[in-house]
């Protein structure tokens, strides 16, 4: 049975259990049977579909966001939740606080040296499968801030991003376009890889060991985290 | 002062430092004054090392400077120095600069810690991002970069492509298995930086004893995005403004822009047409008022937890402000819109719509603020948790330099933009709030008034700018293509945001990118108080101070 011609096989193979339904309410199409559904799927109260299909359809129709303000963006962010943007008609408005519940990340601002390894700590704290979307030119390269000292040059080089919305900042309708764009992607069970470039947990590794290194590799506790930033090999 | 004082101004006090009596502070100070400096804001005073905090105390003591407004450090071929920028509260444009240099090889100063509380946050930065150490300080450590951080940034022998190490040691994991304390019973707790009500991203190391607050230490630098030096490598004429918006970012934009337009122009004397000073005191005040109106939004949400009425009632309005914002600068957020000598273009086209629009949500506005009345500030829930909680005596609030509506709702009376001003404040009829409360409810009242207030000016604006004669809107004034202020100049010049004073200091060094340029926010200044606000309250009233401090992170880390 080839897919490509679902619904009259399934109408057909499925036809029987259908019998005792229309001698109860007789002949001709009763009026209160009127949804669209029904007119999709006939008389028929079943859908075949893959599971992971369906799987993947769910999560992209019911995200949980991650209530995460980092900077300026995370203004517009409020506004994409609030009022007049309403992000809930995508069925993506519930801002939850605690990652352990939320399945989207939107990084909403610069990411500086210090903030590196908490935001780390939350993305690993969000149970799989978890997407992220980059908000702002500063979760792509660091922004207008790129040259600076502390600034860490794009979200990426802590966490994987799946969806980048540029702009400083971008506005509420192009955060909904990369929310939906995310969506898509959901859908289709495309998402990033999960890899994670310079988080090290070794005891730093290729270092050279010196006074400064041997110091922080004594404290070093197994399950701690460490951020290495080596800004010099930073796009 | 070159800012919209046109020869009709009949105020004394739009004279800078006129008040400052020079020959009395001379004979103050006697020989501990080792020097004389000239800074375009105010006299300057060079000390050393070693008076600082007898100098201090006496000015504060006998001369009346109670209010530090700011510390600078910087670093000279042959030297460190720390300017302490010192006004008075009762008069702002009394200003005086105390300039402590010390040796390169050994940058050691006395800290003025001891006489001004807000020394201690100003100090730490000042050793965190320069190298300047303050002997007697209590607790000099980095505040804005890591522990592990190497080196001082701005200081001149420092290596921006060398790699760092950044570790979690330092905070405590919060799910140990046992929080308690092995001697007193009392329990640590991390607040954020990734938490929704801290604003932001701040870190607040609370030690509790139960339910109350035993300890709070706020650990800042989460958005430290190197402001300073993005502002010290742009050129004054356009590269700087754009980066001003990005400090206090809940749309208070172009009140941020205008501390740095204020600070450059009358560095490189420039004059600023009227019609291009309404315009800014228009959208300023439009800025404060969407600033405000994000505080009460998010301060509800922390107090009672509510996100669906409050808060979005507070968005609506904002959007409203935004769509008038984005009319005017073309940008909802990051206006960029002031450049040196005026702003960048005249009200948008058709004007009788733009008039109508902005008439429009000052006709609604009072209408909502009664509402907002009704559903927060009337509410028996707020109420208890906001009367009497989060205390700020008038004292300690000028010892931490605390500014805008947070010293303005424990009774101080500082606005700057009637006691130092700008723009064309100074022609219009409003007045400044203040509240005697000292506690969160009289800063949520004050705020809230000032949104009238702000409309009030909002209105007059208008009004001038529908009948202003279409041959003489000048937006902006003729500015050299390049600025090159006279080789070490330097001023401290201050607005007020909408969180309090923002000052900035430049020092030009002859070319046309400032040679030090510090920011003096309010917010930073603001928070410090914390600790002193909420020590002995439980847990909730701390939550609730740090909302009507109103911080906004941004602006605290730079």
């Amino acid at each position: 049975m080839s897919s490509d011609e679902p619904q009259q096989t399934i109408h057909d193979s499925t036809a029987p259990s259908t019998d005792t339904r229309e001698a109860r309410i007789g002949e001709g199409v009763d009026d209160r049977f009127n949804s669209r559904l029904r007119e999709a799927f006939g008389a028929s109260p079943f859908i075949l579909t893959k599971f992971d299909e369906f799987m993947n359809w769910v999560r992209g129709n019911s995200m949980f966001m991650l209530q995460f303000g980092i900077a300026c963006c995370s203004i517009e962010m409020m506004h994409t939740y609030a009022i007049k943007h309403d992000l809930d008609r995508f069925g993506a408005g519930v801002p939850r606080a605690s990652p352990r519940q939320a399945d989207v990340m939107i990084v909403p601002g610069t990411i500086v040296s210090k903030f590196g390894p908490r935001m780390k700590r939350v993305y690993d704290q969000m149970p799989e499968p978890k997407f992220v979307v980059g908000m702002g030119s500063c979760t792509i390269s660091g922004g207008p801030f790129q040259e600076g000292y502390n600034v860490v040059k794009g979200a990426e080089e802590i966490i994987p991003i799946d969806i980048h919305v540029p702009g400083c900042p971008p506005r509420p309708e192009a955060l909904i376009y990369g929310v939906l764009k995310l969506q898509e992607r959901i859908k289709n069970g495309e998402s990033s890889a999960v890899v994670v470039k310079p988080y090290e947990l070794e005891e730093f590794g290729d270092l050279p060991k010196d006074e400064l290194v041997q110091k922080l590799a004594d404290q070093i506790d197994e399950d701690d985290l460490v951020m290495r930033y080596n800004w010099a090999d930073s796009p | 002062m070159s800012t919209g004082t046109e020869p009709e101004v009949e105020s004394e006090l739009t004279q800078p430092a006129s008040g400052t009596d020079e020959a009395e502070l001379e004979a103050l100070l006697g020989d501990r004054a080792i020097a004389r400096e000239e800074h375009l804001n105010a006299p300057g005073f060079v000390i050393n090392p070693n008076d600082v905090q007898a100098v201090l105390s006496d000015l504060r003591n006998e001369a009346g400077y109670d209010h530090l407004s700011c510390v600078t450090a910087q670093q000279y071929e042959d030297r460190y120095e720390s300017i302490y920028h010192l006004k008075k509260f009762a008069d702002p444009t009394d200003e005086l600069s105390i300039v402590v240099p010390t040796t390169s090889e050994n940058p050691v100063s006395q800290s003025a810690e001891p006489v001004f509380r807000t020394a201690d946050w100003h100090e730490r930065e000042a050793y965190d991002l320069i190298g300047v150490e303050y002997e007697g300080h209590p607790d000099l450590r980095r505040i804005l970069l890591p522990e592990t951080w190497q080196g001082h940034p701005l200081s001149k022998d420092y290596d921006q492509e060398k790699p760092q190490l950044v570790t979690l040691t330092e905070h405590q994991n919060p799910i140990q298995p046992d929080h308690r304390d092995a001697e007193s019973d009392t329990m640590f707790l991390n607040i954020g930086p990734h938490h929704p009500a801290t604003h932001g991203v701040l870190h607040v190391e609370t030690v509790l004893d139960g339910e109350t607050v035993a300890d709070v230490e706020p650990d800042i630098g989460y958005l430290h995005r190197c402001e300073e030096q993005m502002c010290q490598s742009g050129t004054y004429r356009h590269q700087i403004m754009p980066y001003p918006d990005r400090w206090d970012y809940v749309s208070a934009g172009l009140l941020n822009e205008w501390a740095y337009a204020r600070a450059i122009e009358d560095l490189a004397d420039v004059e600023v047409p009227e019609y291009a000073q309404v315009i800014r005191t228009m959208g300023a005040e439009l800025c404060r008022i969407a600033s405000h109106m994000l505080a009460l939004g998010t301060f509800a949400l922390d107090v009672y937890g509510e996100f669906t009425a409050t808060f979005m009632y507070t968005f609506r309005d904002r959007e409203v402000i935004q769509d008038l914002l984005e009319d005017l600068t073309g940008q909802r957020m990051m206006f960029n819109y002031f450049r040196v000598g005026g702003v960048a273009w005249d009200l948008p086209e058709p004007r009788e719509e733009f008039f109508a629009q902005a008439r429009d949500f000052l006709n609604e506005l009072p209408a909502k603020v009664a509402e907002y009345h009704d559903l927060i500030t009337g509410n028996e829930i707020f109420q208890t948790r906001c009367i009497d909680t989060g205390v700020l005596e008038p004292d300690v609030a000028k010892s931490y330099g605390c500014t805008g509506p947070v010293v303005r709702g424990s009774g101080v009376d500082y606005d700057l933009r009637r006691d130092d001003p700008y723009g064309y404040y100074d022609q219009l009829d409003w007045d400044v709030i203040t509240r005697d409360g000292c506690d969160n409810y009289a800063r949520v009242l004050c705020r809230m008034e000032e949104v009238e207030e702000s409309a009030k000016i909002i209105e007059q604006c208008l009004d001038l700018l529908e009948e202003w004669p279409e041959d003489e809107r000048d937006v902006q004034a003729n500015v050299p293509r390049t600025l090159k202020p006279d080789a070490d100049t330097e001023i401290y010049r201050a607005v007020e945001g909408a969180k309090g004073e923002l000052g900035i200091y430049i020092r030009s060094d002859g070319t046309d990118k400032p040679g030090r340029f510090k920011i003096r926010s309010p917010c930073f200044s603001n928070l410090q108080a914390l600790a002193e606000m909420s020590e002995g309250e439980y847990i909730p009233d701390l939550i609730a101070s740090l909302g009507s401090l109103d911080i906004v992170l941004g602006e605290v880390d730079r």
